[in-house]
Order: structure tokens, then sequence, then C-alpha cells
């Protein structure tokens, strides 16, 4: 016999749904607001540029190692795993337009989203939950200061310019990768390797990439900012905040690619 | 202590009716209080009592259930979010953890509120101030230093000078003593008192160590359920009959 069922005590399951239907609800509610609150304060004064340079050169500058080996790595292991397939058409000098069209559609952006949203979106939400848990927030706050202008909005901003950037930087390097890898087996020039890789890339590509990485950018630093921001009080908030803008961040950015793909396809 | 001038006729903060919950747990049943301008006033409780809520609430940080909150003449549950920063120019706020940013150096945390409330303060001035205030609390020395390599007494004299920096006129002191040693504890007590002095604030006080509250209160007000149940000197509270005040009293000195 199930013990909960005979504990008078103990939730009816009809209730335990409806409450976390509930609790669901409220939080898109929350963060809806959140973004409400975003979009209010980006466009009034003050603009708080410093902050903001100081937050793209963390987000950016300080992504590049990482960034740079995935991306590299990425081109390699894409082109190698390629080239049978192709070969057995004896269809290799196709290699660049097939590379180049998956790593500027797919790839860069997608590749670049998932490590920022695991290094940045993480490091927003942990940094904002212990600001938030020691008060520092508040602090800021009495101090005459708008915490969410100079915390969240700056955090925003910053990945929403700066993952658009990173995502050309990796399309680049994994091109390279890719090229490195193309050139030891096919001989190709580099020359005729960008090429090809240009020709087979139309203005929807790139205008697409670009614009699904603004997306992309914004998401993890509203998500990571999000958890951080509200996350509860204690320590144990504070991985929590930094878990939870992990793990939302990777399945929105996720969700944006297959809305995103259907619709640029739609145009093609 | 030298009697000091205290404008009784000058309320700079008066409290009417205030209530406070959080979900079934109703914090603050009707306060009623008034702090005069140069006044020390110390606020006694329990813990759990509602204490810190009733100076967030001063402060803006909450918002009351209902009744009325004038701080400096203005109703504070009333005011858009850029009189509020106004309000917050003239409230320093001594949090109990100093809530220092740990990013950044002592410098740093108290040029912040400076910077970020006169754009147009050239380096060589808000150096000056902010040598100033770390000089009012006697830790020069501590200028580069990081939060992180302070003691818990140097975190929360540097707390107090970064609320100084702004040159409030009301302070609002949030366990300023808890988790101290002794000796430090009167320390925090004569730097309180000598803020006091030399800039002429009115505080508030929040704590339940009784030598803080003897030290420096010009007045203690001690909440009791949700009210404020007794108000008066130090000697006049304890004096009273009622039998949580005696059991306060008589846990603080005897533990």
């Amino acid at each position: 016999m199930d013990p909960n069922t005979d504990n008078p005590e103990s939730p009816k399951p009809k209730y335990v749904v409806s409450k976390r239907l509930d609790s669901m609800f409220y939080s898109i509610y929350h963060a809806y607001q959140f973004i409400l609150r975003f979009f209010r304060e980006v466009f009034v004064p003050p603009y708080e540029f410093k902050e903001i340079i100081h937050q793209c050169y963390e987000v950016g500058y300080k992504s590049l190692p990482l960034i740079s080996l995935t991306g590299f790595i990425t081109g390699i292991v894409f082109t190698n795993q390629s080239r049978p397939s192709l070969a057995n058409f004896g269809a290799t000098s196709w290699l660049p337009s097939l590379i180049s069209i998956a790593i500027v559609r797919a790839l860069a952006p997608l590749v670049t989203a998932l490590i920022a949203a695991g290094k940045v979106g993480s490091n927003m939400g942990a940094e904002l939950g212990s600001m938030k848990v020691t008060e520092q927030i508040d602090a800021m706050e009495v101090s005459a200061t708008n915490p969410f202008k100079y915390l969240v909005v700056s955090r925003i901003i910053a990945t929403t310019f700066m993952i658009p950037v990173l995502v050309m930087y990796t399309a680049f390097v994994a091109l390279f990768g890719a090229f490195l890898s193309v050139h030891s087996n096919e001989q190709t020039s580099f020359a005729m390797f960008f090429s090809q890789v240009f020709d087979s890339l139309s203005f929807l590509d790139i205008f697409s990439t670009t614009f699904k990485s603004t997306v992309f950018g914004f998401t993890i630093g509203a998500v990571g900012c999000y958890h951080g921001y509200n996350s509860s009080k204690g320590t144990e908030g504070v991985g929590r905040a930094a878990n939870s803008a992990v793990v939302a961040a990777m399945f929105l950015i996720f969700v944006e690619e297959i809305i995103i793909v259907q619709i640029v396809n739609a145009f093609r | 202590m030298q009697q000091k001038a205290i404008d009784r006729n000058n309320a700079v903060i008066a409290i009417k009716d205030l209530k406070k919950s959080f979900g079934d747990l109703h914090v603050l049943r009707g306060v009623d209080l008034e702090v005069y301008q140069g006044e020390n006033l110390v606020v006694l409780g329990r813990s759990g009592t509602g204490k810190s809520v009733l100076i967030k609430i001063i402060s803006g940080l909450l918002y009351p259930d209902s009744g009325e909150v004038n701080v400096l003449g203005r109703e504070v549950e009333t005011l858009n979010s850029r009189d509020l920063m106004e309000l917050r120019l003239k409230v320093g706020f001594s949090f109990q953890n100093s809530a220092l940013y740990d990013s950044m150096t002592v410098r740093k945390n108290l040029e912040f509120p400076l910077v970020r409330n006169s754009r147009n303060l050239r380096r060589k001035e808000i150096n000056v101030q902010v040598e100033r205030v770390l000089e009012a609390v006697g830790l020069s020395q501590t200028i580069e230093q990081m939060p992180s390599e302070l003691s818990g007494g140097q975190r929360k004299r540097i707390g107090i000078a970064r609320t100084l920096i702004l040159r409030p006129e009301i302070m609002l002191y949030d366990e300023p003593t808890a988790g101290l040693d002794p000796i430090t504890c009167i320390e925090i007590n004569n730097l309180i008192n000598e803020v006091q002095e030399k800039y002429n604030t009115t505080s508030i006080i929040i704590t339940h160590d009784l030598t803080c509250a003897k030290q420096t209160g010009d007045r203690i007000a001690m909440l009791l359920d949700g009210q404020f149940a007794i108000q008066g000197t130090f000697d006049e509270v304890f004096a009273s009959p009622d039998e949580r005040v005696q059991s306060f009293y008589n846990y603080n000195f005897t533990k």
C-alpha cells in the first residue's frame, strides 16, 4: 500500500499538480515582469556605459580562449566526420560548401551560445545570487543607485552585443580548423577553400545567424540575471540560481533555434 | 553621557499604525513611532520581531501593508523611484553583515555611492572624501584592501564609512554589534556616538545587545508582539514590571 495515500496530511495528487501549475504560471509571469522592466529601463538615462563596457570585456574577451578551442575542435571534428560520407560519392570537393553552411547556419551559433550559457550565464546567476544573499544589492539600492539598471541592464546589453561577435569569431575559427583538416587530406589552398566557403553562403545565412545570435545573447543574459537577481536567501539559493541559469538558458536556446530555423526556412 | 540637544518638536521620522505581514506571519501590527532630530533611538526586541523590517520600510527597501511612514517630511510609500532615490541620499543604512561589495577594494566601496551620485566630482575631491570618512572610522590603513581581508569589526566600520560618505541626515544601523567581541562592540558603540556628534545625524539602532542600547541610546523602544510596548530611557524601560521586558533584561545580563 502506498504510505502516502494512508496519510490524511499528505496532499492529494490533484492538489499537487494544481499547485505546481500555479507555481509555473507565477514563474512565467514573474519572468515576463522582469523582461518588461528591462525594456522600461534600458532606454531611460542615466546610461551605464562604463559598466556595459566592463561587462562586454567580461563576456567577450574572457570567453575567447574557451570559444577558440571549442570552435577549432568543432571545425576539425565536423570535417573529419563528414569526409567519409562525401568520399563514398566522390564528392569531397563539396566539403568546404557543406562545412561552411553547417558551421555558419547552425554549429557556430549553437556551440557559442551553449558554451556562453555554461560560462557566462552561470557566472551571472552565481554573482548576482551571491550579491542578493549578502545584501549587496540592497546596499546598492540604499546608496541611491538603481541596482537593476547597474547590474541587470548592463549585463543583458553586454551579452546581447557580444554573443553575435563571439559567434562570428567561432565561425571563423571553426572554418579555419576545417580548412586545416581539408588541406591535410585534399591539399586545398587557403584561397580556394575560403572562396568556396563564401560562394556557398548567402546574405540570409549571415543575417539569420546574426539575428539568432542576438536572440541567444539576450536569452543568456536575461535568464542568468533573472535567476541571480531573484535567488532565494542562503548559499543553497546561489547554487540553485547558477544551475537554473544554465539549464533554463540551454533549454530556451534550443527552443529558439527550432523556431528561428522554421521562420528563416520560410524565406529561403 | 553628556546631555544632547534633541529637538522634540521636530520629528524627522514619524510612523503611524504601520502593519507588515509575510504570508500568515504578522510581523508589525500597528507600529507608532516618532524619532526626533539629533536623537539616537535604539529599537530592542527578540530576533524575528520585525526590527530589521521596520528600518527596511523606513529606507524604502520594503513596502508596508498599511500605515504611514513619513521620513524627512515625505511619505515613503507614495514616492516614485526618483524621489525615493533622492530621499535615500539622506538616509544611510548600515547592514548587519556590512554588505560590502566583495569584488571591490575598500577605496572602490567608498567611492561607489559618491561617484554614482555626484558624477562631476574630480578624482582629487573623491580621494579627499574617501580619506575623510576612513579617518572618521579609524581605518585609513585599509584603503587598498579587499573586504575579505578585513576583520568583522573592520567590515562594520567600513560599512558605516560607506554610508557616511554621502553625509546622511539619518543613520539606520541594523545590528551593528552582532557577531563581534565585547571590546570591538564597545568600539562600534563609541563610533555610533561619534558619528552622531560629528555629523549631527538622527539614528535608529536595531539591536538586541543591551550594552549597545545603554551606550548609544538616548531613548529605547521595545518591540514586542509587533508593537512598541514600551519607550523611554534605558533605566525607565527596564524599570518596567512587564514580564517580557524583565525576561529580556535578565537573559541579556545573566547569559
